[in-house]
């Protein structure tokens, strides 16, 4: 039973090895679980299991599905627990005479059919509300939301007043996988982007050279000093703003933010939909203050990794055509310009706010991912580091 | 013996369960949660509950796994030679014990913290694999192995700025503290302040989770927070009818810069609170 439970949790992609299945299976047998109840078992299980929360739904989803299609009939259920769980369950229930009986027999099947009756009898009291089956969680068949006639787990309309189960409110939704982007997380993704290296005034004492040194000298301290290392990575950000980019700005303000303070070496510029002849540093001088793409070629070196974050959204002309621009007439198409910026530029990635399952619907988006070379990535975490990956190659 | 929470500490039932499974299986605890949930507490509290020392290992940016097992001060050793101090025969003298080491010459099972745990380098969990697996680490330097005389009960802490290595994982037993409830919340606050007046309390809770709910903020007031914030009211003797008030009035409450630490939250506030009142 457990084994097959171990399978889904495989199958739904959560990953678990024998290894913690095993641990889950000693954990049991030394008798961590105080009231062998199933509410124990889920978070026994997931204590085990589940090494992330971005898990657990997943795990509440898979929980509750395995245990929900089960109907628990008393026999099967006495059938399926191990033994042990079963005499502290009896110990709970049944008063000391009874077990007194059992233990001087013996017999298991006598202890089933005992507990099979006091259950049956429980149940009626559970009706009239008093504490057999309650929430307390000391009656584990309350846990398992047991009823004669089979009731199933996790009946979201239960009239158990608590039948709603945690797995089954899976209160960890919002935990899975489309991780919220908060600037630390995404500092902590641009640090995979560093790029160490020794420059400027020697300050920090170098261990090894000393040691040789000092050796050299016959003994007497030579101290040797190195200059401290700095991250020299260099970044070009290219923010698309204004109209369909509306709803995607605070996503984007989270990763300037921290860029700003990640990358020494960081400049960013504006464009509205798609690279032309200019960009602009400040969105309230736009028309004035242009800053012209060659100049980009012309004033950063190879070197500088380019990163343009936009939802690629526009119409095909726009990407193509000369003269497409919505602002202005452009002389030279926007692919042209794209082109020559990444002839410049060894290492670019184009950041989309766009869920990437969306993207297949837009002609432009394809166009440009295949500008890119395929190197556009959804501006989750998940695609923030994979886009570093291609970054720092 | 197993861990039941302390009297002003509540802990959950999965939580005592997580940590109960850790002391008797010997695995170590990881604990996330948000911050200000009480991660770091958890070890203090289990270490009083259970009357056990509690070793502290406190993890920064730039803490070595070596350095919770031990250090040789190799830069000491070099001076003392310069000045001819017979210390410098026996290089045991220039070993510095860590909180490991220390966590495992213990005499009676101690409480071991590692706080933080995703601060440190990347690859500093693996540098722990062995160590916490068989509990015995290796001293080249005087050639002698160090095995815990009691395993520790290992508690660990993450804020989730790293994703932890597979292998580390899988020694672990891992648990997320939620945000406790209304009612655990309750609990809590009385374990804190017990006779903090029961309608002071109610209103408090009211803004509280009031606040908490409000989307977009940076930094969503935890428990701390409203433990910080319990105290200015009841230090500043503010009747709960001021709280209500602010409420109905749609105002900010009294002292709300310790529930909300960023001055962006506090307008954003201003705004959602201004929008309901023109009843959006």
């Amino acid at each position: 039973m457990l084994i097959d439970f171990f399978m889904r949790l495989k199958v739904a992609s959560i990953p678990v090895t024998p290894r913690e299945f095993l641990t889950l299976l000693e954990a049991m047998q030394k008798r961590v679980l105080p009231y062998a109840s199933l509410d124990e078992y889920y978070a026994l299980s997931r204590l085990c299991l589940v090494k992330s929360e971005t898990h657990y739904d997943k795990f509440d989803r898979v929980f509750a599905e395995y245990f929900r299609g089960t109907v628990f009939d008393p026999e099967k259920i006495i059938k399926e627990i191990p033994e042990q769980w079963l005499r502290q369950l009896a110990e709970k229930i049944l008063t000391e005479e009874e077990m007194r009986s059992i233990e001087a027999t013996g017999d298991l099947e006598k202890l089933m059919e005992m507990l099979k009756k006091r259950l049956e009898e429980q149940q009626e009291r559970h009706q009239g509300g008093s504490k057999w089956v309650g929430t307390a969680g000391t009656s584990p068949f309350g846990a398992f939301g047991y009823n004669p006639e089979g009731v199933r787990i996790g009946q979201n309309e239960s009239r158990h007043q608590r039948a709603v189960k945690v797995w089954d409110k899976r209160e960890f939704k919002d935990l899975d996988d489309s991780v919220e982007l908060g600037t630390r997380n995404i500092k902590m993704a641009l640090r995979r982007l560093r790029h160490f290296a020794r420059e400027g005034a020697a300050e920090e004492l170098d261990l090894p050279d000393t040691i040789r040194s000092t050796a050299k000298n016959a003994g007497y301290l030579d101290l040797r000093m190195v200059p401290k290392r700095h991250n020299k990575v260099k970044v070009l950000l290219f923010f698309d703003v204004g109209g369909s980019m509306d709803p995607h700005i605070s996503v984007c303000e989270k990763l300037f933010s921290a860029a700003r303070t990640e990358f020494k070496h960081l400049e960013f510029f504006y464009f509205h939909n798609f690279i032309y002849e200019s960009v602009w540093r400040t969105n309230s001088r736009r028309r004035e203050q242009r800053f012209p793409t060659l100049d980009l070629i012309h004033t950063f070196g190879s070197d500088y990794k380019l990163i343009f974050v936009g939802d690629a959204n526009m119409a095909p002309y726009e990407i193509e055509s000369s003269g497409g621009s919505l602002e202005h007439h452009n002389r030279e198409s926007g692919a042209t310009w794209l082109q020559r910026l990444l002839d410049h530029f060894t290492h670019s990635v184009w950041l989309n706010p766009v869920p990437e399952d969306y993207w297949r619907y837009t002609t432009s988006v394809q166009m440009i991912r295949q500008l890119m070379e395929t190197r556009m990535f959804p501006l989750t975490m998940e695609g923030l580091i994979r886009s570093i990956r291609v970054l720092s190659k | 013996m197993s861990f039941t929470g302390t009297d002003s500490y509540i802990a959950t039932e999965d939580l005592m369960l997580a940590v109960n499974a850790a002391i008797v299986l010997g695995r170590p605890l990881l604990i996330k949660g948000e911050p200000g949930t009480g991660k770091t507490m958890l070890a203090e509290e289990v270490a009083r509950g259970l009357g056990k020392t509690l070793f502290q290992w406190h993890i920064k940016s730039t803490t070595k796994a070596q350095q919770g097992l031990y250090e040789y001060d190799a830069v000491s050793r070099l001076r003392d030679s310069q000045l001819g101090d017979d210390r410098v025969h026996d290089i045991a003298n220039y070993i510095i014990k860590g909180k490991l080491w220390e966590a495992f010459e213990s005499e009676e099972q101690p409480v071991l913290l590692i706080d933080e745990v995703d601060k440190a380098d990347i690859e500093f969990p693996n540098d722990l694999l062995q160590e916490l697996d068989r509990m015995e680490f290796y001293v080249y330097e005087t050639r002698q192995t160090i095995v815990a005389r009691n395993r520790p009960i290992i508690i660990i802490t993450s804020n989730n700025e790293k994703e932890l290595p597979d292998a580390f994982l899988r020694r672990c037993f891992f648990h997320y503290i939620r945000f406790p409830d209304h009612e655990t919340m309750q609990k809590i606050v009385h374990a804190h302040y017990p006779d903090l007046k029961k309608k002071l309390l109610k209103e408090a809770m009211e803004v509280f989770f009031g606040i908490r709910e409000i989307s977009g903020l940076k930094k969503k007031p935890s428990t701390s927070e409203l433990l910080d914030w319990l105290h200015i009211l009841t230090r500043e003797d503010v009747p709960p009818e001021t709280l209500k008030k602010s409420r109905d009035d749609k105002k900010m409450p009294p002292f709300h810069g310790a529930l909300l630490k960023n001055e962006q939250d506090v307008q954003l506030f201003d705004i959602q609170v201004r929008r309901s009142l023109r009843g959006y």
